[in-house]
Order: C-alpha cells, then structure tokens, then sequence
C-alpha cells in the first residue's frame, strides 16, 4: 500500500510539465491555440509524440512505450493543470485504447505506430442523438456484403471528429451487438463546431460508408467498448484533478489580493470557509484519484469497472463543487473568457459529462449495493 | 504508488484480525455492534485485553510499550479493531495524557503514571473546557496560585467526557493572570479524589449522562503534579491537540454501521431506489475518507501529520453523523419508542436510533470544532 510516486514518475511528470505546462502557463496561449481549427496545437501535438506520450499506453510491438495507467494518469493529470484542449484522453486514451483492445495484430501495428508518431489523430465515434451514455450503438447501423463492411446513421457528438484522420465508430451489428470499425476520416460527412470548453466537436454522418471492422468482423465488442471507457473514466478523473489543484489555488491567491470595501477578500471568513471545503473535495477527490488509477494498473475488469463509477461520482460531485465556488469566489472577473476560471469550470462540466456524471454511475452503484455487505479497498 | 499490501502487512493484518476476534470479550464486542452503552467495567477489561498484548498503546513512544510500526500498520490496527467491535482504547489515557507524560514529563511521573495509563488502572478525565472557553480554549480562568510547593486550584471545567469514571484529571489552569493568554497557563495532574473537587453530571440531549461539570474550590495539588514547564501549558494543549486529530476519522466503525443498515434494511431494497442510492453514496464518500486516510499515513514523514488531516475529522464527523441520521429514517416512526424498555415489540437498533442520532451532533463540535478545522484549513493550508 503506497501513494508514492517513484523517481522516475517524478521525472515524467517534470518532462510533461515543461512540455505542456510551459505551453500553456500563460492562459492567453490556450485561448489562442482553440481560436482556430483544429482547436488544439498541432506543433505541440507533435512534440507531445516526440517525447513518446502519445505512444505511452501501447506495447512496443505496436508503436507504442508499453507504459501504465500510473505514467498515463500523470500526463493527464498535467494536461488537466493547464487544461491543454489537445485531445490526449479521447484520441490517445480512448480511440487508441480500442484499437489496442480490439485490433488485429496487423491494424494496432498501422494505426497505434501513425497515432504514437503523432502522424495521425484519431477520433472515437460513440454518441448517439438521445441515448446518453452507453456502451452500445443503435443508430449508426452496419451491414455486410461479403467481406464489405458497410455503415448508415449519424454520430454527435464526436469529440474532435472534424480533424481526426481515422475514425473508430461503434455500429449496431447485423446479427445484434455492437461491432466496432474503422475509417479514413475524409470518408464521413462531417461537420465541426467548437465546443463549450473551447474543444471541438462534430456531426459524423455515414450513409452506406465503406468500413473495415477492428478486429474480428462481426464480434460484439461491447464488453471491450466499457472497459476501454472505464480506463477513459479513470484518466478523465486525473485530468479533472489536475484541473482542481489549479483552481484552488489560483482562487486562494485572489483571496488574498483582491481588495473590497479597502480590506483583502481573504479577511472574510464566509469567503475562507468555502475555500476549504474546496479543499476537503480536492483532498478527498485525489485519494480516490490515485486509488482508481492503481486499480486500473492491476487490470482486473469488474474491479475497474467498479473503481470507474467510484471515482466518477465524486469527482463530479468535487468538479461541479470546486468549479461552481472557484466562480463564485472571484465574482464576475471569472465570467469572462478573458480570465482562466470559467473556462477551467467548463472544462471539468465537458469532462464530467463526457462518459457518465455523478448521477449516471451513482445510479449504477445504487442497483450493485445490495450485493456486497461492507467496501474494503484492501480486499 | 501500489495498491495491494504486501505480504507482512497482510500477515499483520491477519494477526490483528484474528488477536481482535478471539482475545477480545464477545460480549463486549457484541454491545458495541448492537450500539449499547459500555460501563466502565467494559472499557478496562477490554483495554486491559489489548494492553496485555502491547496493543493499547502503540502509538506511544517504544520504551513505554509504543510499537515501532510504519504508519499503514497503526492504520490497519486501527481498521481491524473497529471492524471487528473492540472498544477503541480510552482517548483521555492511551491518545492525550500518555502521550503528553512520555513527551514533557518528568521521570518520576512517567513511572507513576505511564504503566497505569496503559492499563486504565488509572481512569483519566480531561479539564480543559470552561463554560467560557470553548473553542477559545485559551480564555480559561480556572486558576492554580502557589502556596509554598502546592497549588490551590479554584474554578470550574466542563464537558469532562465520562467524568463519573475518572481518577484523575489533567488540567489547564491559568498560573499567571498577568500574561498574555496564552502564555499564563499551566497543565495540572489532579487526585479526584481530591477535597473540594466535585463532579456533576450534565444530562445531554439523547437523555443520557456523558459529560459532567468539574468543579474546585481550593483544591490541593502538590508542585510535582505540574506537567512540562511551568506557563508552558498551551504547548503542551497544542501538541495534545495535534495527537487527537490524527486518525481521529472513524472510518472502521461507520463501515460497520452502513454494513448492519443493509442487513436491518435488507427487505425495503427492492422498492427503495432512494435509499439505495443514500447508502451508495455514503459508501463512496467512506471510500474516499478512508482512501484519504491511508494517504496520509502514507505520506506522513516522522509522524508529522499531514496537512490534510483536518479533512478526516471534517469529513468522519460528518459522515458519522449522515449514518446516523439515516438510521432513523430507517427506523421511521418506531424511533419515537425511544424510552421503551426491552418488553418493547419494537427492536433495540430502532429504540436507540434517535437518542443515537442526537448524540452524535456533538462529533462536528468536538475534538476542535467543525469550524476549528476550516479555521486550521484556511490559515494553516491555503495561507488565508
């Protein structure tokens, strides 16, 4: 039982901080770099690949570093800092986490070593109009014809969808399940629009598209789809936290220099109160950050899949906490896009919605309760 | 960062669990899993069990019978002792004064006192709070003036927890009026079996008597009864203080509390989604309490506590007191049965859930006040 990081943790996290950190320490450069499309920098993407992040969670046969979730969950939790909108989680994590579980040999070795190099982005295409959050697809609808595969129906929002150069889409099956594909991006109808927390999103539409399933055509991947999504859920929280521990400080800081009625805002105790209730949620939110990426490292599913939920819960209780006080502690200066806080409590509102809130898991919690007397995590 | 124990920890933990479980009275255990007042009798044996087995009090320094354990060990003695319903040992002797003798005392004290701490030969009780010094502990005005190598102590303590029980008391008394507050005040070892001390109950708001007024009209203390230096007393409330609130999060026993509310509440599930969901959220917010609490000790350095401990006691009062609170919703109109006695067709935990209930508005009070610990987190941590 330890909460430690090693050396070379440390080191990692150094290196990221001084690659995206230094990117991004002056607020105004993330304002710039989302202006335009593709919503993020492409030249940091680049040396992101170059110092072997984007690569981190693949083996080594496929292109990748082999590391894990503990090395993954420091870079996000370092993108989350600075609210890097480079899309790490859901083109790295997420689309990269599919091909790696569901691709052949062939395909992780193609795709991962394009995506790893950073000469390709992809994009996870999931959502689906009206059916919340799911593992499963309904409405993007596959069909066979021989060995052609096929796709119809419409995905939004799919987060960086415009730009990606692959597609991974999730499609309802002929025989039932939900099978997943893959396509060259420019194959789709695609509309992109920015997104709240500056991010970029668009409509995917297919109609009778060509597609070439990942992995084996025809297998419902389902399970593989939630279990990717429960790591994704995991490094979101990490990112969230990182979101966090800039926000705390930053609104102690204007506490203490913000002057009203000739006196620091920091002499008002209805004001401190609340700045350390943000920091019991900050402080209970990261032990069950760090707890949910050592469960991710030992890899049993269930045991994942119950920490996703766990960790799900409370940091969009401590997101939605922190980031509502974060505002309304700085007062009207935090409405604007000019200053950073708003946008840091956007961020974590988009990330808290992007694979389940709160309610969602806790909902998923409630029905399990019954089925276990007490929690032990040393169990 | 590794999540599982490693195999001496788990062998520690198997041996706590099965120490717990086996040496430890049955039917005391079984009065704290029911919720039912202990008599002193229950805590002395059931701390004598532990003592026996240098399981009292570990966290005292070695050479009075602390163990010498890395702090995810005191925390798996602390889990397993909980979980398995043994009385925690007595705050006042084995978490306060024992600790605050071995550090500050002189070596005559710490024999006359230590050995019989640990075993609660010695029944402590704690004179600290005056009616007029709560969280402003240091505007006491109890007073101790010399007279040749005595003191003679005049004024009044209160909320001196389980006073009824007491043989001894250690106070703060105000030994130099002229000081500024903090700085006039002493620690005071009192006899109470001394004249002119006298112990009245309080009756609190669950009906039941916990908490007494302390009262000295020139009481007698011999000199060698001062404890530490002599106006050095708030270093010594500080340090004691400090002690309290590290791994004061009683996360073992709530587990318990919400494992036995499934079981009581097994039947109302299927049609409850409200309160599944309350449990599944009070389980969470355990989870990470407890998560936070390992943390700490992990990354505690030379039993320096870590900042965040202030979180445990925010967070544990608060918890304890949601358990509690859905106790009695659980119980729902059969909590009025409060003062039925065992003839009762109503069950004990539903008899008891109110009275429960409204004890346990007194953890965020407490230990340095709910309020106390966001004063320690806004200055001490975030500089405000």
């Amino acid at each position: 039982m330890d909460f430690l990081y090693d050396d070379e943790q440390d080191a990692l996290r150094e290196a990221v901080r001084g690659l995206v950190g230094k990117a991004y320490s002056d607020y105004e450069n993330r304002r710039q770099a989302v202006k335009d499309d593709p919503g993020f920098d492409e030249k940091l993407w680049a040396r992101m690949a170059e110092m072997g992040l984007l690569g981190l969670p693949f083996s080594e046969e496929d292109g990748g570093v082999g590391a894990g979730p503990v090395e993954i969950g420091i870079v996000c939790q370092e993108l989350g800092r600075v609210i890097a909108p480079e899309p790490y989680l859901t083109s790295v994590v997420l689309a990269g986490g599919l091909v790696s579980a569901c691709g052949t040999s062939e395909q992780r070795q193609e795709i991962l070593a394009a995506l790893s190099g950073g000469e390709s982005v992809l994009a996870f295409a999931h959502d689906e109009s009206g059916r919340g959050w799911s593992p499963s697809a309904e409405k993007v609808t596959a069909s066979q014809d021989g060995d052609a595969w096929t796709l119809t129906g419409v995905k939004e929002p799919v987060p960086h969808g415009a730009r990606a150069d692959v597609l991974v889409v999730s499609a309802a099956l002929p025989d039932g399940g939900t099978g997943l594909f893959v396509l060259d991006g420019e194959t789709a109808d695609r509309t992109g629009y920015p997104a709240y927390d500056g991010t970029r999103a668009a409509r995917v539409a297919f109609d009778a598209t060509t597609a070439t399933p990942l992995g084996e055509p025809g297998l419902d991947v389902t399970a593989s789809i939630s279990t990717v999504q429960d790591i994704a859920r995991v490094m979101a929280a990490n990112q969230a936290l990182g979101a966090m521990q800039f926000l705390l400080p930053t609104t102690t800081e204007y506490l203490r220099n913000r002057k009203q009625f000739g006196v620091p805002l920091a002499t008002f105790q209805a004001l401190t109160f609340r700045a350390a209730d943000m920091y019991v949620s900050l402080e209970l939110t990261h032990s069950m950050v760090d707890w949910a990426t050592m469960v991710v490292a030992k890899g049993q599913p269930e045991a994942v899949a119950d920490a996703a939920r766990r960790v799900s819960v409370q940091v969009s209780k401590a997101g939605r906490h922190v980031g509502q006080e974060a505002i309304q502690l700085h007062g009207g200066i935090a409405m604007t896009m000019e200053y950073s806080v708003g946008m840091y409590t956007a961020f974590l509102t988009a990330l808290d919605h992007l694979l389940g809130d709160g309610g969602h898991h806790l909902r998923e919690l409630a029905g399990a309760v019954t089925t276990y007397g007490a929690l032990d995590p040393l169990d | 960062m590794q999540l599982d124990l490693s195999e001496e920890e788990r062998a520690f933990r198997d041996e706590m669990r099965e120490f717990f479980t086996t040496k430890v009275s049955e039917e005391i255990r079984t009065k704290v899993a029911e919720g039912r007042e202990l008599s002193k009798d229950d805590l002395v044996e059931a701390q004598r069990a532990l003592n026996a087995a240098g399981l009292a009090v570990p966290r005292w320094p070695v050479e009075y019978g602390g163990q010498d354990w890395t702090e995810i060990q005191f925390h798996i003695w602390h889990e397993e002792m909980e979980r398995a319903c043994v009385p925690t040992p007595l705050p006042f002797n084995a978490g306060m004064i024992g600790p605050v003798i071995a550090h500050f005392g002189t070596e005559e004290q710490k024999e006359k006192f230590l050995p019989k701490t640990a075993n609660i030969d010695i029944f402590w009780s704690q004179g600290f709070s005056e009616p007029d010094a709560g969280s402003d502990l240091a505007s006491l005005r109890t007073t101790a003036v010399k007279d040749g190598d005595d003191w003679i102590v005049n004024g009044q303590k209160t909320w001196t927890t389980l006073g009824q029980y007491g043989d001894w008391i250690f106070t703060l008394v105000r030994t130099d009026p002229d000081a500024k507050k903090q700085a006039g005040i002493s620690m005071l070892l009192i006899d109470m079996e001394s004249e002119g001390l006298e112990v009245r109950p309080i009756q609190l708001i669950d009906g039941g008597h916990e908490v007494n007024e302390v009262w000295f009209e020139d009481v007698r203390v011999p000199g060698e009864n001062l404890v530490g230096e002599l106006n050095g007393g708030w270093t010594i409330a500080k340090f004691l203080l400090g002690n309290e609130r590290v791994g004061v999060a009683p996360s073992g026993i709530i587990k318990r509390v919400i494992a036995r509310i499934k079981g009581l509440a097994e039947d109302r599930f299927a049609d409850d989604p409200l309160l599944r969901a309350r449990i599944a959220e009070l389980e969470n917010e355990l989870l990470a309490l407890e998560l936070t609490t390992m943390r700490v000790a992990a990354n505690s350095v030379d039993g320096k506590p870590h900042p965040a401990s202030s979180v445990l006691k925010l967070k544990g009062s608060e918890l304890q007191q949601a358990v509690s609170e859905l106790v009695l919703d659980l119980a729902g109109p059969a909590g009025l049965a409060s003062g039925a006695g065992d003839d009762s067709d109503l069950t004990e935990w539903e008899r008891n859930a109110a009275p429960l209930y409204l004890n346990l508005r007194k953890a965020s009070i407490y230990g340095g006040s709910n309020e106390v610990q966001r004063q320690i987190i806004s200055r001490g941590i975030l500089g405000l």
